[in-house]
């Protein structure tokens, strides 16, 4: 195919205007009110970059890059469209996951691009016949400087690509691992002796196989190959055996942390590649998700450390206090009473409720509390849901409007003034031993002063115990009735008690 | 060509942006803005076929294909994921004026 002339400076134009587009992108979706003017900006810029990436000069496979694209994306796209809101934070995994994986193969093909003129230019003896004018060592010098050229790979790139695979393969393993956690695939945390040691080696062996084999590489030797697949498999591996112990409490940071990961990897593939675009896009996408990733940590009230590196919920430690008193329940009807004559009302929803399908009724009921009257806020945890903002997602969708959502640190005084919490599917977040237990493990962890309201309601399905497995106080205190059963068929009965009230 | 220094500036600057831009970002948007970071760093794509666009030996068309399919899958997924939790922010619109008048 010929191309006109212009064609590789109208591709970088577009590359620097889908870079510009992704960071005004980002921007915007960080504001409620632009956010989704936000994901069609970065949209447009991306579809404009990967379209004019076809007509780069020197480009081969078209068909086989046309085919990919549609299936890989085909796929993804239906996935995507398909799937439950509930089940959203781990299809971001998964497909964080698919962007580090090829990360980590683009680095792998460069290198092995790079491997192939190696050998070119060690034999290039066999390439000038004798009777060349030039001096064979001449030649050699120019041959290598072409050929460097040609593939872009100077020692700095090299190490580049190497920490591009590094980064991209660890994400790439690590991410899948967190989907299947969420997806429910892998309920186990896998925990045992010297754990932390283990993983430890297994990164330093990677890194030590990066080493050996990049300085081959650098030094112009031709790549011993046993080496660099024992880095790709170490290196694989190393993100299995991360993720493997990290409850799903902790997903949502992990996966933060693995989107800033794979945005480093792209950067660095972008900086072998000579690729603008991919530099900027990946290097903002690394220090956003890093500084997002702080945020959610932060939210938990845990360090990045702490959530790598210690097991929640491991049974350390002294004995947790015990709970006195008693279970009290209470009849769908009476509660639906309780507050259809309360001045104030707080919904704490959690992810229980999301499960149950049940923001819909939930919300049916409180719209019809609200034409009785009745103020009614909902209550959100910062972590409430599977990842910081689910929850509110989550809401958004059921209808409900986003000024009757209230923050943490905006409620938590009001709670006192609250005649009825309703806590639906919630348990950890609302659970008060964590302000009193110094030995419980989610001690320290910002909750909801659900505790503090004139009376409690808790829609709970059973007697079980929350996500990080520790009993809740709150379900024993004096002010607090149980109302079993699911999510969506009790907020049903609730809805129907407060019909009769008025029929 | 990118090289030496002017690479360190232009990493340097992009990470202060990055960082700077979701600064002050609520934590109702913490899940859609990673969603939406998710998509942008996909554009791993153009590098994908970059890679496999150059290929020249078997292995490197295998390893290039299933780069692109992966990239290809990053990009497309969360661009349909994102742009599905943050429709959710339009709906909220015309409901907020009819409970604000019940907001005391």
């Amino acid at each position: 195919m010929t191309l006109p002339t212009w064609m590789p400076a109208l591709a970088d134009a577009i590359y620097f205007l889908a870079a510009v587009s992704f960071i005004w992108g980002i921007k915007r979706m960080s504001s409620p009110r632009t956010a989704r003017h936000g994901i069609l900006w970065a949209g447009g810029g991306m579809a404009a970059a990967i379209l004019v990436t076809f007509f780069l000069p020197g480009m081969h496979h078209l068909l086989a890059i046309v085919v990919s694209v549609v299936v890989g994306g085909g796929l993804s796209w239906w996935v995507g469209r398909r799937v439950k809101m509930t089940a959203m934070p781990q299809m971001v995994a998964l497909f964080n996951g698919m962007g580090g994986g090829a990360a980590a193969a683009i680095g792998a093909v460069e290198l092995i691009k790079f491997n192939a003129a190696l050998k070119l230019l060690t034999a290039p003896s066999r390439l000038v016949p004798d009777t060349s004018p030039i001096q064979p060592e001449a030649w050699a010098t120019h041959a290598a400087q072409a050929i460097r050229t040609a593939v872009h790979l100077s020692p700095v790139e090299l190490t580049l690509a190497f920490l591009g695979i590094l980064i991209g393969a660890i994400s790439f393993t690590g991410s899948l691992i967190a989907f299947a956690k969420l997806q429910g695939w892998m309920d186990k945390r896998y925990i045992y002796p010297l754990q932390r040691w283990v993983n430890l080696a297994i990164f330093i062996a990677a890194v030590v196989c990066g080493i050996l084999a990049l300085i081959a590489a650098i030094e112009g030797q031709p790549f011993a190959w046993g080496l660099l697949i024992a880095f790709f498999a170490l290196t694989l591996i190393f993100g299995i055996a991360m993720t493997l112990p990290i409850g799903g409490a902790d997903m949502p940071v992990v996966i933060s942390m693995y989107n800033a990961c794979t945005g480093l990897a792209v950067a660095c593939d972008g900086f072998a590649l000579q690729n603008e675009a991919m530099i900027i896009a990946g290097m903002v996408v690394g220090a956003a998700g890093t500084l997002l990733t702080q945020l959610m940590a932060k939210a938990m009230n845990r360090s990045l450390a702490n959530v790598l590196f210690s097991n929640f919920g491991g049974g350390g430690g002294a004995a947790q206090q015990e709970i006195a008193g008693a279970l009290k329940p209470i009849d769908a009807n009476d509660a639906a009473v309780m507050m259809a004559y309360a001045e104030r009302v707080a919904i704490v929803p959690g992810y229980g409720m999301a499960v149950a399908q049940a923001q819909h009724k939930v919300w049916e009921f409180a719209k019809l509390l609200i034409e009785r009257g009745v103020k009614v806020k909902f209550a959100i945890h910062p972590v409430a849901g599977r990842m910081p903002g689910h929850m509110n997602v989550l809401l958004a969708e059921a209808g409900v409007p986003y000024d009757l959502i209230e923050d943490m640190d905006d409620i938590n005084p009001e709670f006192p003034n609250i005649d009825v919490a309703l806590v639906i599917g919630a348990n950890d977040v609302v659970n008060p031993v964590a302000r009193t237990d110094k030995n419980s493990p989610i001690y320290g962890m910002p909750i909801l002063d659900v505790a503090k309201a004139k009376n409690v309601i808790v829609i709970k399905r059973g007697r079980g115990k929350g996500f990080a497995g520790i009993e809740n106080a709150l379900f024993y205190a004096d002010n607090t009735r149980m109302l079993y059963g699911d999510g969506q068929a009790a907020a049903g009965e609730l809805v129907a008690g407060l019909k009769t009230l008025d029929a | 060509m990118i090289t030496g220094f002017l690479a360190l500036y232009i990493f340097m600057l992009a990470a202060f942006t990055g960082y700077e831009i979701i600064s002050r970002v609520p934590v109702i948007l913490h899940t859609p803005l990673m969603s939406g970071s998710n998509f942008v760093h996909g554009i791993v794509l153009v590098g994908a076929m970059i890679a496999l666009g150059h290929a020249h030996s078997t292995i490197e068309i295998v390893i290039g294909v299933i780069a692109v399919l992966l990239a290809a899958g990053n990009v497309a997924g969360a661009y349909v994921v994102t742009e599905r939790m943050l429709e959710m922010f339009k709906t909220s619109k015309p409901a907020a004026p009819q409970s604000a008048e019940k907001k005391p």
